[in-house]
């Protein structure tokens, strides 16, 4: 299967003269002494992976690591130094500009931190802008997007401006509008970060939802960790521009690739994200074991009761083979403990 | 889309039962009724209209004036509120400009021109000084030295005026509320009048001369002051108050401690465009009879000479441009400490009292550009004159044909409709009154041409600046190179205007056309420009990102969200206009700035003269309350 997106050794610098910048010596220098030397600042700094279509795939990381800039050079409203961007198979970057609108029209739509709406369009309008310059008729673009502000709930709020909407109720309206084009991928800046913690536990179930509904292939930029478990089938962490890991949660969680991963993931509850598979101990010979197995990738804290009320080790089983047991002993560590060694 | 259905005998009416797009608002929306004022009034132009007769030479309101006038000439030595009013007034002007100008002439001129140059040099730097020195030189170097010396005199004793009185206003206007709020129609209004309608009453309280000119020029000047320098005081961070506040300051304490040094930088621009301002001025007095190189081009306008008038628009120019630089910089800078400044001072004091001669190889420009202007006329003649018989022959004439047989009940009656349309009902008021007014002033067919070449020049000025504004906030190379164009033409007085104006098209009503354009179009382009800059860029983004043209990025974001930007410039470009139309007056625009010229120079026209002075007033409060409701009732309030 062809991947939804491939990024192949991207490069974005800014500054005079960026375009002398990879490929040179200089490509090898830290951000800092780069800056020093020739002015310019790395914001992507060779960075490749490919999204899997229909996945959620997180960018995260700290403000300033260059995740926003690297989510403008999949579109190129950032344009890249070098490597190569591709959709569904198509470099991007050898692109025309009528292309690249057709592209930005059709296939990808994106979703902002500070939502981006035309404050004097109201609600309707601002959703059916896509399909408007696209050059679809009035009733059927008032249509679509009236379909698009129901699924996202904002029925009934057609005719009022932004500005009358509070902030959550205008992301939604952004939603609608990267929704309107049926694109296949959507990418989203930093979507909740501009908003209150209890809308944006709202804003990212309803994200979950949508994905399910439409089954879209989305690319999620956040610096919320938490976020980032919770709607990410793969995480990949940027810093200072280049990526560190990239990997399903638990992995980061429970293998941080370094201390720079592991600092980021100490706090997080391992119980609720690390599975059986990373604590399960082989069978000792002859070990007494409890009958019914568990399958390896439920997590520990759903485990938990089963184990303690058994008394005995369970078994753990990938599919139909078994892959070892776990007893109380293994689990503590997990639920009591956040901290863990960091491998150097 | 769906099509706009067309109506027989009307414009396409507007898309009905959809509500505004600002919201809903009736069934009707603003364009259908807008259609329809449009129809009912063509329909009554067409069933009322008449050909009027010429202005009479006897209205009603101009032997009222001259009656006035008669009375203030009778009892000018004699009634209390001269006796001790407006004579001491007049005296005590007149006592501060010759002291200013004793001063200036006194220190002679090798002295001037030294301390011109150190005074700049403590104050904004030696770039500054040696502009100045440069600039103060070339006044001699013209050949105008005297008239530059009385200019600059008086833009002196006028800016001294207006910061005495305008900086304490600002401030008690930022501190006071109910002041402040007070003062704003006040300043709003003084800040509309074109620069002519200030001339006519001062010449019947002050007579002509000096005192009047200083009074005129502080009363066109001291809005300014007043308005940024309450912007300067408002400006002040609340939270550096509070500190020192919380340390136990008293007010007059936060005052001079807090307040006003760190209002410093502000406070110098007010006083820089307090000087700029009052330098316009000061050269338009001239018509009163002030000294100065306004006299100059005065006199060569009248002989439309355009060679005589290019040495004196120059020194004018070079004025504007030293003084606009010397406290530009010296915004930006703090002054030379005490122990550099007084040397430099000191040296400056050793030159007044050389015996320095002021024999200066002298350098006219008078010949050079009479020859031009001769070439120009001679070589383009078929071109200037196609366009000027174009515009004449396709939009003045029309135009003014419209307006003078329009019935003027029916014009106040558009009027009323127009305004509560696009700027509410109080603003359609004022301006329906305002209309009134002009029929009752007894000029109606003169105010009506003004009117005609008024708006001419507006459209012509919003077409030209318009596309200007929007191309330089598209192209960043050409925002860079044009700006500098656009500093050097605001710091630059209206009269000098009418100098390539009259060279390219002699004496004639597009003569005035075009000097209102070229002033008019350089703070056009700045503001459609700022509005466009201003769109936030997260929407520019989004709409790139939904695969927008860059033209649908213009006329469907940048164009809709610049529209308070874009109604602002046309509210601005309007007033400009206004104002520079009836300066031409004195190069054959005729209408009411002729009369507020002819009513300066002759006895009998006094009366007439003022009329046409309140007939303008009124036509600028009328233009400006109708663009500046729609702006503020209609933007987008983001």
């Amino acid at each position: 299967m062809t991947p939804a997106i491939t990024v192949t050794n991207l490069w974005k610098v800014f500054g005079p003269r960026a375009d002398r910048v990879v490929g040179t010596p200089l490509a090898g220098l830290s951000r800092a002494e780069l800056r020093e030397r020739t002015g310019c600042l790395v914001a992507v700094r060779d960075v490749s992976f490919e999204v899997r279509p229909g996945e959620v795939f997180v960018v995260m990381g700290l403000s300033g690591s260059g995740k926003s800039t690297l989510v403008r050079c999949l579109t190129r409203l950032i344009e890249p130094t070098s490597g190569e961007v591709c959709l569904d198979g198509e470099p991007v970057r050898a692109m025309s500009a009528k292309r690249l609108r057709e592209l930005r029209r059709h296939r990808v739509a994106m979703v902002f931190q500070h939502f981006g709406l035309l404050p004097h369009r109201q609600v309707l309008d601002n959703v059916a802008y896509g399909l408007e310059i696209q050059g679809v008729g009035r009733a059927e673009r008032h249509r679509r997007a009236a379909q698009m502000l129901a699924l996202v709930g904002l029925t009934g709020h057609e005719h009022q401006l932004p500005e009358q909407l509070s902030g959550g109720m205008q992301q939604r309206v952004g939603l609608a509008r990267a929704l309107a084009t049926d694109p296949e991928v959507l990418l989203f800046d930093e979507p909740f970060s501009a908003l209150d913690p209890l809308i944006r536990r709202d804003m990212q179930t309803e994200v979950r939802r949508l994905h399910a509904e439409v089954g879209k292939t989305l690319v999620f930029i956040t610096h919320d960790l938490t976020e980032a478990l919770s709607l990410g089938d793969r995480i990949a962490v940027l810093r200072d521009g280049e990526l560190v890991q990239v990997g399903a949660p638990e992995d980061l969680v429970g293998a941080p690739a370094d201390g720079y991963v592991a600092d980021f993931v100490r706090d997080v509850p391992r119980a609720d994200v690390l599975t059986l598979r990373w604590v399960t101990r082989p069978a000792a010979d002859g070990e007494e074991c409890d009958d019914v197995p568990l399958p390896q990738d439920t997590v520990i804290r759903d485990a938990v009761p089963r184990v303690l009320r058994s008394g005995r080790p369970v078994p753990v089983v990938d599919g139909d083979r078994r892959v070892g047991v776990v007893d109380a002993e293994q689990l503590l560590p997990a639920l009591l403990g956040h901290r863990r060694q960091v491998p150097t | 889309m769906t099509r706009p259905e067309l109506r027989p005998g009307g414009p396409p009416a507007g898309r009905t039962g959809g509500g505004d797009r600002w919201g809903v608002r009736g069934p009707w929306s603003t364009r259908t009724i807008f259609a329809i004022l449009v129809v009912a009034a063509a329909g009554a132009y067409l069933g009322f209209r008449s050909t009027p007769a010429a202005d009479s030479a006897d209205a009603a309101a101009f032997r009222f004036f001259d009656s006035v006038r008669e009375w203030v000439d009778a009892n000018r030595d004699s009634h209390p509120l001269f006796l001790f009013g407006v004579n001491y007034l007049r005296l005590g002007v007149r006592l501060l400009v010759e002291a200013v100008s004793a001063a200036l002439t006194g220190l002679g001129f090798a002295g001037l021109v030294a301390v011109a140059g150190a005074v700049s040099l403590v104050l904004a730097g030696w770039r500054a000084a040696l502009l100045a020195v440069a600039g103060f030189l070339s006044f001699a170097v013209l050949g105008l030295w005297t008239e530059s010396v009385d200019t600059l005199a008086l833009t002196l004793a006028a800016v001294l005026l207006s910061v005495l009185i305008g900086v304490p206003l600002g401030i008690l206007a930022a501190r006071v509320r109910w002041i402040g709020s007070a003062l704003r129609p006040v300043l709003d209004v003084m800040q509309i009048l074109p620069t002519f309608a200030y001339l006519a009453p001062m010449t019947l309280l002050f007579l002509i001369g000096s005192p009047a000119a200083v009074i005129a020029t502080l009363i066109y000047a001291v809005p300014v002051t007043i308005r940024i320098t309450q912007l300067g005081i408002a400006g002040v961070a609340p939270v550096t108050v509070e500190a020192a506040a919380a340390q136990g300051s008293t007010r007059w304490q936060l005052l001079t401690k807090v307040r006003l040094p760190m209002a410093r930088p502000v406070l110098v621009l007010a006083v820089n465009q307090t000087i700029m301002v009052a330098l316009s001025m000061v050269v338009v007095t001239a018509l009163i009879d002030a000294p100065g190189l306004g006299q100059n081009i005065v006199r060569a306008l009248e002989r439309v000479n355009v060679g005589a008038a290019f040495d004196a628009g120059l020194a004018i120019v070079i004025m504007a441009v030293v003084l606009d630089r010397v406290t530009t910089a010296a915004s930006r800078r703090r002054p030379l400490p005490w122990r550099l400044a007084v040397p430099v001072l000191a040296a400056a004091a050793l030159v007044v009292l050389l015996p320095i001669g002021d024999r200066v190889p002298a350098l006219s420009f008078a010949a050079p550009v009479n020859r031009l202007t001769a070439w120009v006329e001679l070589h383009w003649y078929a071109g200037t004159e196609w366009l000027k018989n174009t515009v004449t022959g396709y939009l003045l004439n029309p135009l003014e044909n419209l307006l003078v047989t329009t019935p003027w009940w029916l014009f106040v009656l558009f009027v009323l409709g127009f305004g509560l349309l696009i700027a509410g009902w109080r603003a359609a008021l004022v301006a329906a009154a305002a209309a009134v007014g002009v029929a009752a002033l007894g000029l109606w067919v003169h105010a009506m041409q003004t009117l005609a070449t008024v708006l001419v020049a507006t459209a012509l000025t919003l077409l030209g600046g318009v596309w200007a504004g929007i191309s330089c906030a598209r192209h960043d190379r050409l925002a860079t190179a044009v700006r500098p164009l656009l500093d050097a033409a605001q710091t630059m007085p209206s009269f000098v205007y009418l100098l390539p104006a009259v060279a390219l098209f002699g004496a004639s009503r597009f003569t005035a056309i075009v000097a209102a354009v070229i002033f008019a179009v350089p703070p056009v382009v700045r503001l459609v420009e700022r509005g466009i800059r201003d769109v936030p860029p997260t929407v520019v983004e989004a709409a790139l990102s939904a695969g927008s043209t860059p033209r649908q990025l213009l006329w469907k974001v940048q164009l809709p969200m610049a529209r308070g930007g874009l109604l602002l410039a046309a509210n601005q470009g309007i007033v400009m206009v206004l104002g520079m139309v009836v300066v031409g007056g004195l190069v054959g625009a005729g209408a009411l700035g002729y009369d507020v010229v002819a009513g300066f120079s002759q006895r009998e026209d006094f009366g007439r003269g003022l009329a046409a002075g309140f007939a303008i007033v009124l036509l600028g409060v009328l233009l400006d309350r109708l663009t500046q409701g729609f702006h503020r009732s209609k933007g987008p309030s983001s």
